[in-house]
């Protein structure tokens, strides 16, 4: 059987029956650490590690287990550095061993299946995890049967790199250090919404920094599957104008939008689009997503023609799965799918249970920011800054007046804030201690 | 929705244990927590960004405000201080104050 909130709150009345929890918790598999209501987290990233830490500090007596089946972090965020050669991978990993510790059960594995009737979780492992509430917090699902030719093969050659890993943004850093001065790099934009959207423009300007430097005659073609930049087009627009030719005959940036990519092929090396083949030295398709494997597991994808979880913004609870919480990309909100969005909600989901396992109401009006540093390549940065609240006649989280926009323009001050969020980010997110040594720079 | 001490004090005593640790002022810690991505775990910076922990609350209160009226040029933080009322700058303020 599992303790149901109501239970819980019933039992917990006293000391002695809290301790009482924890022998009637008898599941599947014995839970261990604090006796209070079990919480399930499945993924280790910026909302996953985030949301743990978090529930963990307002309502200590919960009992949280966080599966996640990688044995390090890899920041998305700065992962662009990498193609630059600024940073180099292992500047932008990060260990779990300090976010491992503060949850009660760390689970090295998989979730191949969630029964969310008998709340439930299995790995791949074959242990089963009871929960009372869970977190779904596993990022993105890429569709590479979306895009003709994107098979297993392929994909050993056309990387994405738009989940950071070594096998990925690694490789494709080798491929530009081989290409020849004078090549062509053809990238893509996914549709909105996706992950990161002002993350290919950054990585257009980074490619041309390393270009610039190392191999001046060569060229980046951006095959957007949008209208128009979907992020800090001004911006965007004005770094490209500044230090990479933009709108000359020189520009060593050719910008291509309702361009999205319908076929590739790694013998030939060239992307198909509706209009045209495009032919490149080095291939970099980002394919179309959804959220993450395990929203579709619990069959919580619901909104948008089921490729993203719909939430209710008071609790980031499922609405069509009872005690399933969606964090970060996954979730289909008002938000940008960015890190600072997946720990600040992180933070709202934690404090929203917290209340509720107290025997509150949750936050009727809670509030959810976002801060977004773009990287120039060039030693300037800007930013995207909103303020999320609630608002009653919308029922929804919306930026209230004023409390939405971008930097006037690049600066290297942004470049110095841009890092410390960084550092600042990832230390909240995976408990770092303050004496922790960063490596990577802007 | 700001809870008052007297009604944790309450609930403290309904539910013992659970409630003690609830005997704070939750919002004023859940909406400072959303600064720490940029401004550090507690307000506590590792890089440029100035920390917010130990600082006066009357001095955290008047850069909000200035920030919102324009007096002190800003980056992010004329987005952010238009979307917190000026009694969230003081329970935000208050809390900061009371890190060490």
């Amino acid at each position: 059987m599992t303790i149901n909130r109501r239970d819980f709150l019933k039992v917990s009345a006293g000391a002695a029956s809290l301790a009482a929890v924890g022998t009637l918790g008898g599941c599947a598999s014995v839970q261990t650490g604090s006796a209070g209501p079990k919480v399930v987290v499945v993924g280790a990233g910026f909302g996953g590690c985030t949301f743990a830490k978090y529930l963990k500090a307002w309502y200590p007596a919960a009992n949280v287990t966080l599966i996640e089946p990688n044995d390090h972090f890899t920041s998305c965020p700065f992962s662009n550095t990498v193609l630059a050669g600024i940073n180099k991978m292992e500047d932008i990993e990060l260990p779990y061993t300090y976010i491992s510790k503060l949850v009660d059960t760390w689970v090295p594995d998989t979730v191949v299946a969630i029964d969310t009737a008998k709340q439930t979780v299995t790995t791949a492992g074959g242990k089963t995890f009871p929960y009372d509430r869970l977190v779904l917090s596993g990022g993105i699902e890429l569709l590479f049967d979306r895009v003709q030719g994107y098979d297993a093969e392929t994909q050993k050659t056309i990387k994405h790199a738009w989940k950071a890993s070594r096998d990925q943004t690694g490789v494709l850093r080798q491929q530009l250090e081989a290409m020849p001065d004078g090549g062509t790099f053809v990238m893509s934009v996914p549709m909105s919404p996706y992950r990161c959207p002002p993350g290919p423009y950054e990585r257009a300007c980074m490619v041309a920094t390393y270009f610039k430097e190392a191999k001046p005659k060569s060229k980046i073609i951006i095959l957007d599957g949008n209208p128009d930049i979907a992020s800090k087009k001004p911006l965007f627009l004005a770094a490209w104008k500044k230090h990479f030719g933009y709108g000359t005959d020189n520009s060593m940036i050719d910008y291509r939008p309702n361009n999205m990519p319908r076929s590739v092929d790694a013998k030939k090396m060239m992307v198909g689009t509706e209009f045209d083949d495009v032919k490149g030295d080095v291939i970099n398709v980002v394919p179309p997503m959804r959220a993450a494997a395990v929203t579709g597991l619990a069959g919580v994808r619901d909104g948008n023609n089921g490729n993203w979880c719909t939430i209710d913004y008071l609790t980031f609870e499922s609405k069509v799965a009872k005690n399933v919480h969606i964090l970060g990309d996954s979730a289909l909100t008002n938000f940008p799918k960015s890190g600072s969005v997946a720990n600040n909600t992180g933070k709202m989901c934690a404090y929203a249970l917290s209340e509720i396992f107290a025997g509150h109401q949750p936050d009727p009006a809670p509030v959810v920011t976002n801060t977004c540093y773009s990287g120039t390549g060039q030693g300037t940065a800007f930013h995207v800054a909103t303020v999320f609240r609630w608002n009653e006649e919308k029922k929804s989280l919306v930026p209230p007046k004023d409390a939405n926009g971008i930097s006037a323009e690049e600066s290297e001050l942004e470049m110095a804030y841009m890092e410390a969020w960084a550092m600042n980010v990832w230390s909240d997110t995976l408990d770092l201690p303050a004496d922790y040594k960063f490596t990577a720079k802007g | 929705m700001k809870k008052t001490l007297a009604v944790t004090l309450v609930l403290a005593g309904t539910l013992g244990a659970v409630a003690t640790a609830q005997a704070v002022d939750v919002r004023a810690r859940f909406i400072a927590a959303n600064c720490s991505y940029c401004h550090g775990p507690d307000g506590k910076s590792r890089g440029a960004i100035p920390s917010l922990a130990g600082l006066e609350p009357g001095y955290f209160v008047a850069q909000m405000k200035a920030f919102k009226d324009g007096s002190r040029p800003a980056t992010v933080m004329k987005k952010h201080a238009n979307g917190y009322s000026e009694a969230e700058y003081e329970a935000m303020a208050n809390y900061f104050a009371s890190i060490k």
